[in-house]
């Protein structure tokens, strides 16, 4: 039972922590991207508690709650959102020991856990009665559903190769070599995980220059700042997914005493590519969006598949 | 653009590969440069001498004369004056009357900073300063009077020395001439 507790801390820690650390980061790789210095006085070393100030301002904030929206709807949302990453999290491996919840068939509750995460957007959207969150919910619904497919493909096709659902059991299978011929699944994911979060160049559903904030326009305070916070969680858990899954996570010098720090290290560089995309690329338009998931990197992703299935039947 | 100057640059047809390249490839040259950012409340910031930051008023230059005041185009100039008499100098001379500058303000609200009064002023009684931080919480308190203008004179940096071959200013001039020779020494 402690045990339980123990971990269940533990994991609620590194999701309040990991986020906050990703944000900074990106203020700060942004801003020198931008020939900027970022936030240099909240905490007094070059900004370092810039966010938590943030998070200072959004609680004293109203919450606001439009007349026309569904209350409960709109009220839940956030939540909705959020908590999908939090369970996501628990079971991503930082090594083969340390591991919140090990479960056999982890790989498949991601991807499931993580695409819960939409209804919570589509929640926001329809429930704001504003045209600009109805619109930015449904563009986010039609994107999310193109980018899932690529996803889980190219998440299939390392499964493939590995001969396991389970994430530790991935990492564990992995060798160097996967980085050549699971390079298109990689691509792929990688871009996948990008839309999926909506980040820029694949943030068309909250467009600020066009749709206001897409489903978050009606949101205020403590609310607002979830759906901040679980894009944040959103990018930690792809990072760490994408470690894990063709990285080989823990592996490394000295990955029996380092192996977590490995993992974190990896995904820190995965999600400062991420915010390296996001300063450099212009956004998508609906369409390019769509066609790019379909015309690209569906196709892309079942090549990826078909080969790991070739090689997978040749080998064994 | 390779080809003519002159024909509309056409999107190069080598697909948006070697552009998204070239963004990452850019933002990446940014990140390792260092910042172009002044961090003004802790570094004061470099300007130039000639910088317009605050009209500072020399009160013995001026002569009431009302000029600027005419010439401001927005009319946030406010000057008073006032005739004094000033008694004879020798026996049976004559009273002399002399104008005394009651008020002098400028209302910074309303300047537009075109520096049309400094450029009319026939005595140089008018200066640009390079001060800046003069913002009020209150837009009714940046109506400086006098005695504030008078004292953003000690920031008015010299004027600026003359071009190595011209002519020396009036005043050397007149001090350097000989002195006139005696009428009967004349031929």
């Amino acid at each position: 039972m402690l045990e339980v507790v123990l971990r269940s801390v533990s994991v609620l820690l590194a999701f309040l922590v990991l986020p906050l650390a990703v944000g900074q980061t990106e203020h700060k790789v942004m801003a020198h991207m931008q020939g900027r210095l970022g936030p240099m006085y909240a905490g007094g070393f070059h900004g370092w508690a810039q966010l938590v100030a943030d998070g200072a301002k959004f609680v004293q904030k109203e919450d606001i709650v439009p007349q026309a929206a569904d209350r409960w709807v709109f009220k839940l949302a956030p939540g909705v959102a959020l908590v999908p990453y939090l369970v996501a999290l628990s079971v991503i491996p930082l090594s083969a020991t340390v591991v919140a919840a090990d479960v056999s068939a982890s790989v498949l509750f991601v991807l499931a856990a993580s695409a819960v995460g939409i209804l919570g957007l589509l929640m926001a959207g329809w429930s704001s009665a504003n045209k600009y969150a109805l619109l930015g919910g449904m563009r986010a619904a039609a994107q999310l559903l193109s980018y899932e497919l690529p996803l889980a493909l190219s998440v299939a096709s390392v499964a493939l190769a590995a001969g396991t659902l389970s994430l530790t059991g991935i990492a564990q299978a992995w060798s160097p070599l996967w980085l050549v011929w699971q390079l298109p699944g990689a691509f792929v994911f990688l871009i996948a995980a990008v839309a999926e979060l909506q980040r820029p160049p694949f943030d068309m559903p909250v467009a600020d220059s066009e749709i206001v904030m897409g489903p978050f326009t009606e949101y205020t305070g403590l609310r607002f700042a979830f759906f901040l916070l679980s894009e944040y969680a959103g990018i930690v858990v792809m990072s760490l997914l994408f470690t894990v899954l063709f990285l080989g996570g823990w592996r490394g010098p000295f990955s029996d005493s380092m192996g977590p720090l490995w993992t974190i290290l990896k995904g820190l560089v995965i999600a400062i590519v991420i915010i390296w995309v996001r300063v450099s690329w212009p956004r998508l338009r609906e369409d390019q969006l769509q066609r790019l998931a379909w015309l690209v990197l569906v196709p892309l992703a079942l090549a990826q598949l078909a080969l790991t299935a070739g090689v997978v039947v040749l080998t064994s | 653009m390779t080809d003519q100057p002159s024909s509309p640059k056409k999107p190069s047809s080598h697909g948006a590969i070697p552009g998204l390249l070239k963004g990452l490839a850019t933002t990446a040259r940014t990140l390792s440069r260092p910042t172009h950012t002044a961090e003004y409340p802790d570094a004061q910031p470099s300007l130039p001498p000639r910088t317009r930051g605050v009209i500072a008023l020399l009160e013995e230059n001026c002569t009431n004369c009302m000029l600027c005041a005419r010439e401001c185009p927005d009319w946030c100039i406010y000057i008073d004056s006032h005739k004094e008499t000033l008694p004879a100098t020798t026996e049976g001379g004559r009273e002399r009357q002399r104008n005394v500058l009651d008020r002098f303000a400028i209302d910074f609200s309303l300047c537009m900073y075109c520096g049309i009064c400094i450029e009319v002023c026939p005595f140089d009684a008018l200066h640009w300063s390079p001060e800046f931080e003069y913002a009020e919480v209150n837009v009714l308190d940046l109506l400086h009077e006098k005695g504030k203008l008078g004292q953003w004179m000690s920031t008015v940096p010299p004027p600026s020395a003359l071009d190595p071959n011209s002519a020396e200013p009036q005043e050397i001039t007149a001090v350097n001439k000989p002195a006139r020779k005696a009428p009967e020494e004349r031929p």
